[in-house]
């Protein structure tokens, strides 16, 4: 158990009565304040640092072939808690031998801004790691439409961003091996 | 009556008031951002920065600097006030709801007008000095007249028939009452000191308070208790914080002007801020020597116009740096609970000063008898 020491109370001398002497070093301590390095960071200029696995706006990416990774498989959709997210699919354009194996893409995705609520499971369930919620936090608009982010909007927000394992071009290799995919 | 004289005269005078009604609201609205200013500072910010006039942001680092010190936010604030909308609220009493706010006001205004800033030399050599009407009761006007400003608080509170600012008025009057007294008591002996036999000079006339200083001690060194008390005192009597009962936006939301919005919320901010631009000056008047060089110095600048000019510009500095003081103090002391305030002001000040006025009398007694 621990001991508790009661510790004498001195009584105040008359200068600490008075209190001026304390206060005379609290003004010492304010003033010394002031030319201290200032913690205010100049916002719309400076921007703070973002950690890494920041959930900010979701958006959509393409692999550094600069191919559209979205099949369109619609999990995303499901998933989403406030039904932010809504897909059409679509059919990936005829004679695009890069995707070739690629069934789907969207042909329109659209995620609401006003709805999201930036929980991340999109991310999460993507089986194409095609959606991120990347580290732009600051999204706003003048009317509800502009608050919709349409496909081109998602993958112009989005970008690149590099890619572990090149699926559709391994799908690719084993056909043209002769092999399943 | 009509003689061309007498009415230049009149006209000269109103000319100087509205210069002095100027110089005052201006000093008034740099307060405010020089409160915004270093009360960021002193917490490690940087304080409004952005606001800046069209072109003058285009000057190359000139306008840039002036951005960075926020001069133009005091028009922006000021423009804020004019252009918001006035709302009166359903239940307040409309009459003393709108004269609250004037009633503030004035008497910090009117304080101004016996306030000395400067000397100027006529050609005979002799000091005149420079105010509007020199009175020879002048600190006794401005004790008389300041403490009217109480009036527009009280107002504001009861009229707003509301409990917040009830309660504001009611702190604040008691807080205004019970420090009058330590003020005015602390500046007896100072009308004893400076008003000594043979001297002709008139313990009440600030003018006179303030010549008694030069080539001499200041009176702060002379009766620090005095300066002390009376400090503490101004603390109270402009509402300042360590004594910011009437406010005190803790516990009482906006105190006596929660009611309040648009012009006449503006007004009553400059009414406080322009208590403590007159109080700190009447603080440099009596306690630091008003615009005399330093203690038992002569005033090393010639007396002709450029010696008029430093010596005004050497108060305002005083006088800014006290300003400085009450935003310093504002942002080291905790605000003292309303019991806690009676009991300094009515336990502690006023024996205080008592005693420092006992003491004073005696020793300018004895000092009179054995210069006989």
């Amino acid at each position: 158990m621990a001991k508790t020491v009661v510790l004498e109370r001195k009584p105040l001398s008359l200068s600490e009565r008075t209190y001026l002497p304390q206060i005379a070093t609290g003004l010492k301590t304010t003033f010394s304040n002031m030319f201290k390095e200032k913690v205010t960071l100049q916002y719309p200029e400076e921007k703070p640092a973002i950690p890494k696995n920041y959930r900010g706006i979701p958006t959509l990416v393409k692999d550094p072939n600069g191919r559209e990774k979205c099949v369109s498989c619609q999990l995303c959709e499901f998933v989403c808690p406030p039904k932010a997210i809504r897909i059409t699919p679509g059919s990936v354009p005829e004679g695009e031998t890069d995707r070739a194996h690629v069934e789907k893409a969207p042909q329109e995705f659209e995620i609401n801004m006003l709805r999201c609520i930036y929980c991340g499971y999109c991310q999460e369930v993507c089986p194409e790691e095609a959606i991120f919620l990347q580290d732009e936090y600051s999204s706003s608009g003048y009317s509800r439409e502009e608050m919709i982010n349409n496909k081109e909007k998602l993958y112009e927000l989005g970008g690149t961003l590099p890619d572990a394992h090149y699926k559709w071009d391994k799908k690719k290799n084993e056909e043209d091996l002769g092999n399943d995919h | 009556m009509f003689d061309p004289d007498f009415i230049f005269m009149i006209g000269l005078k109103v000319f100087f008031a509205f210069l002095m009604i100027g110089a005052v609201m201006t000093m008034a609205g740099y307060s405010v951002l020089a409160e915004r200013k270093v009360s960021a500072w002193m917490q490690g910010r940087v304080g409004p920065n952005r606001t800046v006039l069209p072109l003058v942001g285009y000057i190359p680092f000139f306008g840039r600097f002036l951005k960075g010190l926020g001069i133009f936010q005091p028009l922006a604030d000021g423009l804020k006030f004019l252009f918001k909308e006035e709302i009166i609220p359903g239940h307040v009493n409309k009459f003393y709801y709108n004269l609250a706010p004037i009633v503030a006001l004035v008497p910090a205004l009117t304080t101004m007008t016996v306030l000395p800033f400067g000397e100027f030399f006529n050609s005979d050599g002799e000091s005149v000095p420079l105010m509007l009407a020199n009175l020879e009761v002048g600190i006794l006007f401005i004790l008389a007249v300041s403490s009217l400003g109480v009036y527009g608080i009280v107002l504001a509170g009861w009229s707003s028939n509301s409990k917040y600012p009830f309660l504001g008025g009611i702190r604040s009057s008691a807080q205004m009452i019970s420090y009058e007294l330590a003020m005015g008591l602390s500046l007896l002996p100072i009308f004893l000191w400076v008003s000594q036999p043979g001297s002709g000079l008139l313990g009440l006339s600030l003018v006179d308070i303030v010549q008694s200083q030069s080539n001499s001690a200041w009176l702060f060194l002379v009766q620090p208790l005095s300066a002390l008390i009376f400090l503490i005192a101004l603390f109270a009597e402009t509402n300042r914080l360590p004594f910011d009962m009437p406010e005190s936006e803790t516990d009482l939301v906006g105190g006596f002007h929660t009611e309040y919005g648009g012009f006449k919320f503006g007004i009553f901010f400059v009414a406080e801020y322009a208590h403590i631009v007159v109080g700190s000056a009447i603080f440099t008047l009596i306690f630091l020597g008003g615009w005399h060089f330093l203690p038992w110095i002569a005033d090393p600048w010639p007396a002709n116009w450029i010696g008029t000019i430093i010596g005004i510009a050497w108060f305002l500095a005083k006088t800014l740096f006290l300003i400085f003081f009450f935003i310093w103090i504002r942002w080291t002391l905790p605000r003292f609970r309303y019991d806690q305030v009676m009991n300094l002001g009515w336990t502690k000040l006023l024996p205080l000063a008592l005693l420092n006025l006992l003491f004073y009398v005696l020793l300018v007694t004895w000092l009179d008898q054995s210069s006989l």
